[in-house]
């Protein structure tokens, strides 16, 4: 159908860089979402006129730290958040943290079940 | 140092249609912040495309919201189609058109009404309610069911309509015209119904952008943004142009919800002239391998499903982004200075729909 | 200013019949295409078990050896896979929907 989907490989160091990269360009942040078990991969994804741009990240298990966009883009606390509650991703210094009640689940991290806390 | 007060504004509430919480910090009856908390229906419906059938999986996402179901559905299938690399038949593209925009128009109704109700004019709420029940019956006349439609099928649609219908349709929705105007200039001229809105919640231009507001509530601050424009199926043989408004505040965006039930049976009527003759679905063989971004226009904003496959007839992932999902820090902003009795008006003007949000 | 903009439509519903039917006492019509419930025709049933395999929610059971065909109507959700998928065409969607029910009730039909 429809446009271009550019994606873009970066690493855990690079991601404040290009953020602010991608933000100063003139790009809204469309949504953060993350996939897969053990090895888990972000995606961020971002938009402006109707061009579509995806930065993608691969951290090798929950353990590693993440650092939050949530200076550069006010509204990225949600989808931390969210990352958080269902797949156990540490992110640091989110701006509002929910510190894991976003979802009031019964069971801990559903997605990622076999990660350890 | 004025004392601070907090009030849970509950999930439980007469005005809102499902639950949502957020605690209300106020100075003297004037809300200083405002913390949102979901997840009261949080269905884990993202977990189960592991377990069902691909093909199945359609019903599914049809049920993750009863307002705007067909849409779910249709950007589904529109996902697994890109990524198998299907194209299915002109027919089936200007059908799904015709009942997407059928779709908003029942949607905006039923916001139009619960926006009446929320600031006390019940009348109005019935009689919107009225003109939405007409929609309701052209739509269980081609489909089958009132809000799940049921009819959205990867390659294609399920059922048909027959041009005489659509004739008919058509001539229906014009004597419509003119019983819908009367009633929507009550929201626009009305004084007592602009005393409420005008003025209240206003969201500047650059911050409608920065914080990625979406939908009616984006175009009324000014940016000519509409996912239609992308042109997904049959829309890009079709003329039309984004509805803006400049002001940003609560009676830009009931004015722009209002245009675009107008804008709506326009493009009804262009799909219906163009519409080919031909079948309406295509064989599906084989299963998914790849990624793809799906983005369609809701009648609340942009909604995105990202779909992972790796071959097998499970998907990998399932990744819904609901549109008020975006809009919840656009009402974060809003809220900071208006008075307490403003907070249901504001928090209805973002069109709620939390089972989208928490799927 | 102008006031008093509602009073045309006040005026008007004052004096038509109003818009609601007084259900149960006026009967419901609903269209033809309406989803309803399943009906089959059991004689000319085989008991392949290809209804049971499409059903999305597993309403439907199948015993080959018993001959009987059993579906949960609380279960049904009306989509018509299982009629799309008949290869008897055996199967058929009426537009009246299940009434509400006390107990958890199955229809069993045998061809005995």
């Amino acid at each position: 159908m429809m446009e271009e989907q550019k994606r873009i490989d970066i690493k855990p160091d690079e991601l404040p860089a290009k953020v602010s990269e991608m933000h100063s360009s003139g790009y809204r942040l469309v949504q953060i979402d993350c996939s897969g078990t053990g090895a888990i991969e972000i995606n961020y994804s971002f938009d402006k006129g109707y061009s579509f741009v995806n930065l993608k990240l691969t951290i090798p298990s929950v353990d590693t730290e993440v650092p939050s966009v949530s200076a550069i883009y006010r509204n990225a606390f949600l989808y931390e958040n969210e990352m958080n509650d269902l797949f156990g991703v540490k992110v640091k210094n989110i701006s509002i943290d929910y510190k894991g009640n976003f979802y009031r689940t019964t069971v801990k991290r559903p997605f990622n079940p076999e990660a350890q806390s | 140092m004025t004392k601070r007060t907090i009030i849970p504004f509950g999930p439980q509430h007469p005005v809102l249609p499902e639950p949502i919480h957020l605690d209300l910090v106020l100075e003297d009856e004037t809300v200083v912040e405002a913390i949102p908390s979901i997840g009261f229906i949080h269905r884990g419906l993202e977990k189960l495309v592991e377990k069902k059938d691909f093909l199945d999986f359609v019903y599914v996402a049809e049920r993750i919201c009863g307002i705007c179901s067909f849409i779910h559905g249709m950007t589904y299938c529109i996902a697994i189609e890109e990524i198998m690399k299907i194209k299915i038949p002109e027919r089936a593209e200007y059908l799904r058109v015709v009942w997407s925009e059928l779709s908003r128009m029942h949607s905006h109704l039923l916001w139009l009404g619960l926006m009446a109700d929320s600031l006390g004019f019940e009348s109005l709420f019935m009689h919107s309610w009225r003109m939405r029940e007409k929609i309701l019956d052209i739509i269980e006349d081609t489909t089958g069911g009132r809000v799940i439609f049921g009819s959205a099928k990867i390659g294609g649609v399920r059922k048909d309509i027959d041009d005489a219908t659509l004739k008919a349709i058509v001539k229906n929705l014009k004597s419509y015209r003119k019983e819908l105007k009367e009633i929507t200039d009550v929201f626009i001229k009305d004084p007592s119904v602009m005393h409420r809105l005008v003025g209240v919640g206003t969201l500047k231009k650059e911050d409608a952008y920065e914080l990625g507001v979406v939908g009616p509530v984006l175009r009324a601050s000014g940016w000519q943004s509409d996912t239609r424009k992308l042109g997904y199926a049959a829309y890009k043989n079709i003329n039309f142009e984004p509805v803006t408004e400049k002001a940003g505040d609560s009676y830009a965006r009931c004015s722009v919800r209002i245009k675009e039930l107008f804008q709506s049976i326009d493009i009804i009527d262009q799909a219906v002239s163009k519409i080919p003759a031909g079948p309406i679905e295509i064989k599906v063989t084989g299963t998914p391998d790849g990624e793809f971004f799906a983005r369609t226009e809701q009648p609340r904003g942009e909604v995105i499903y990202h779909a992972k496959a790796y071959g097998t007839r499970f998907l990998q992932r399932l990744r819904v982004r609901t549109p008020t999902f975006a809009n919840i820090p656009g009402l974060l902003k809003m809220l900071p200075g208006s008075n307490l009795a403003d907070v249901p008006v504001l928090v209805l003007t973002i069109d709620p729909c939390i089972s989208c949000t928490e799927r | 200013m102008r006031f008093f903009i509602m009073s045309r439509t006040v005026l008007k519903s004052l004096f038509r019949r109003p818009a609601t039917i007084k259900y149960p006492f006026g009967p419901r019509i609903l269209s033809k295409k309406a989803r309803g419930s399943i009906a089959i025709d059991i004689s000319k049933c085989v008991f392949c078990g290809i209804c049971q395999k499409k059903c999305p929610t597993g309403a439907i059971e199948v015993t080959k050896e018993q001959k009987s065909w059993k579906i949960a109507r609380l279960r049904c959700i009306t989509c018509g896979y299982c009629v799309e998928a008949c290869p008897k065409k055996c199967l058929r969607m009426g537009n009246q929907y299940t009434e509400p029910m006390l107990t958890r009730h199955e229809d069993m039909y045998k061809n005995a």
